[in-house]
């Protein structure tokens, strides 16, 4: 085992990890992208990878540098219109899981990538919006969420809700009619986060190696649950590792 | 028809202030040459439709072009955010702008339902959030043979769609592949419509996956080889990622923006 790498790697890591082979996933640029590639190249060579720029079983040689990167269509098994992925392949509930981004998520897995501040009139912070994510969350089988924990990211109640999670418990879901499951995992810098069976309240479940449970604690908005069988993460293996720097150093 | 023009003309004639204008293009094939047109004739109160706002509407928001936005995520893509888009939203510079916004999905339906000559789109999108609590185009609709409770988009119809292609023939039959986005569909909703193309050539050749808009869906069209740059145009030039990078630095700032803008323009400070 290494004990060299960042918290970054570990992250990219786990969430690779999640995902697995002969699914079919929904993804974003940036980090859900970067571990959905990783995970193509090391357990899961038959994931399939869905981009909503329209290609369908994407196989790039590199990350993407945005979602119409020319690598995404040329390496597809199909590359269709943007209403043909929404309405005919995500909508109908074809695609496994949907990996996420976000800028806050609350304790329901509550996703805002709109605005920071009460006011969406006079936003603190403009965010770039919802592309996809709306119905990815909705609509995907489920759906695993991967961003940096801090307390401005991880707060109580989302400053406006973009996409959907778990709402404000436990079978939200069901009575809006949402087809998917919603947030199942959710993948940071420090550790792994699930949502409780009983209340659907994110609860830790996973430590990264190194990690003091109180950093955690400290990085979360809301006063977190822990799994009484708290675990701790495998560290990434030399081969994640090198599969993941050989990655970023074909993609710069 | 479509006639052939230089993209000067294409713009004077059919871009007007105050109209309704949709560039698209998903990140690929970016009519950037026509949107910076756009700036250079001083055009005012737009209604600027796109699904990805992305830099050059940073730069058409920033040049005061737009009254307001129609979107469903606007960013710099694989980069950050868009300043001059975030500037006219928290600060009112250099005009208030007001924001119409949307999912991908509900976009990409306005589109369809416009091409398609109908008033509305039905989709099964928007559950739960907080977009219908701010946007009056979105609205729960009742299927009528099952009584499930779906959403309403209206048509997206606007004044000009403007898209950049890879092809057209002398006849003004586009044709344009790879990620083709919604530029189709964006073409076909509206009144009027430019297409900016890498060449014209004397005849098309079939490519496999290709989408071709005939002459007589298109109003005109304008060679303009690079007008995509600095996003792709397959088979053509790759994204000029230090582009988008260096945007980050300009956008930020109101005067390097103004210095940019005059440099366009030909302004002299």
């Amino acid at each position: 085992m290494s004990t060299d790498y960042t918290a970054d790697e570990m992250m990219s890591v786990a969430a690779a990890r999640a995902l697995a082979g002969g699914k079919s996933c929904f993804v974003g640029i940036g980090l859900p992208s970067k571990a959905a590639n990783l995970a193509r190249r090391t357990h899961a060579p038959d994931l399939n990878l869905i981009y909503e720029s329209g290609c369908l079983g994407a196989k790039p040689s590199r990350l993407p540098l945005s979602i119409g990167d020319g690598e995404l269509a040329d390496t597809a098994d199909a590359v269709v219109s943007v209403p043909e992925v929404f309405n005919y392949w995500l909508q109908p509930g074809r695609i496994d899981v949907g990996f996420l981004g976000a800028a806050q998520l609350d304790k329901f897995g509550n996703i805002n990538t709109t605005v920071i501040g009460s006011d969406y009139h006079d936003p603190k912070v403009r965010l770039p919006g919802a592309g996809g994510a709306p119905e990815i969350a909705a609509s995907c089988g489920e759906v695993f969420v991967v961003l940096r924990q801090n307390p401005r990211a991880f707060v109580e109640k989302v400053d406006f809700v973009t996409s959907f999670g778990h709402g404000t418990g436990k079978g939200d879901r069901e009575r809006l009619g949402l087809p998917g499951r919603g947030p199942t995992l959710v993948v940071t810098d420090l550790g792994l986060l699930r949502p409780d069976p009983e209340t659907a309240e994110l609860t830790l479940t996973e430590l990264h190696p190194g990690v003091e449970l109180d950093r955690v604690v400290a990085a979360t908005g809301w006063k977190l649950k822990v799994a009484e069988d708290l675990k701790t993460t495998p560290a990434p293996t030399e081969q994640e590792l090198q599969v993941l720097r050989d990655l970023e150093k074909a993609s710069a | 028809m479509a006639e052939l023009l230089s993209l000067e003309e294409a713009v004077a004639r059919l871009v007007h202030d105050g109209d309704t204008v949709a560039l698209e293009g998903f990140t690929h094939l970016i009519p950037v040459a026509a949107g910076q047109e756009i700036i250079r004739q001083r055009k005012r109160d737009l209604t600027l439709v796109r699904m990805t706002p992305d830099i050059v509407y940073d730069q058409l928001i920033g040049a005061g072009c737009a009254r307001k936005l129609i979107f469903s995520w606007g960013g710099n893509p694989g980069v950050g955010s868009l300043h001059r888009f975030r500037d006219a939203v928290q600060h009112d510079w250099p005009v208030p702008l007001e924001i119409e916004e949307h999912s991908h999905a509900g976009m990409a339906n306005r589109y369809v339902a416009g091409a398609s000559g109908l008033p509305f789109a039905v989709l099964r999108g928007y559950t739960g959030t907080d977009l219908p609590a701010q946007t009056d185009t979105i609205k729960p609709i009742t299927c009528p043979f099952t009584g499930e409770q779906l959403t309403a988009v209206p048509a997206l119809n606007p004044d000009v769609t403007i898209v950049h292609a890879q092809r057209a023939d002398r006849a003004g039959n586009v044709q344009m592949w790879g990620i083709t986005g919604v530029q189709k569909e964006a073409v076909l909703a509206a009144k009027r419509s430019i297409v900016t193309v890498e060449e014209l050539v004397d005849e098309l050749h079939p490519r496999p996956g290709a989408v071709v808009l005939p002459s007589w869906a298109v109003t005109a069209v304008a060679e303009v080889p690079g007008g995509a740059k600095p996003s792709y145009a397959a088979g053509y030039y790759e994204r000029d990622n230090a582009a988008y990078q260096a945007w980050d630095a300009v956008g930020r700032d109101r005067e390097e923006f103004t210095k940019w803008l005059n440099d366009l323009t030909g302004v002299t400070a």
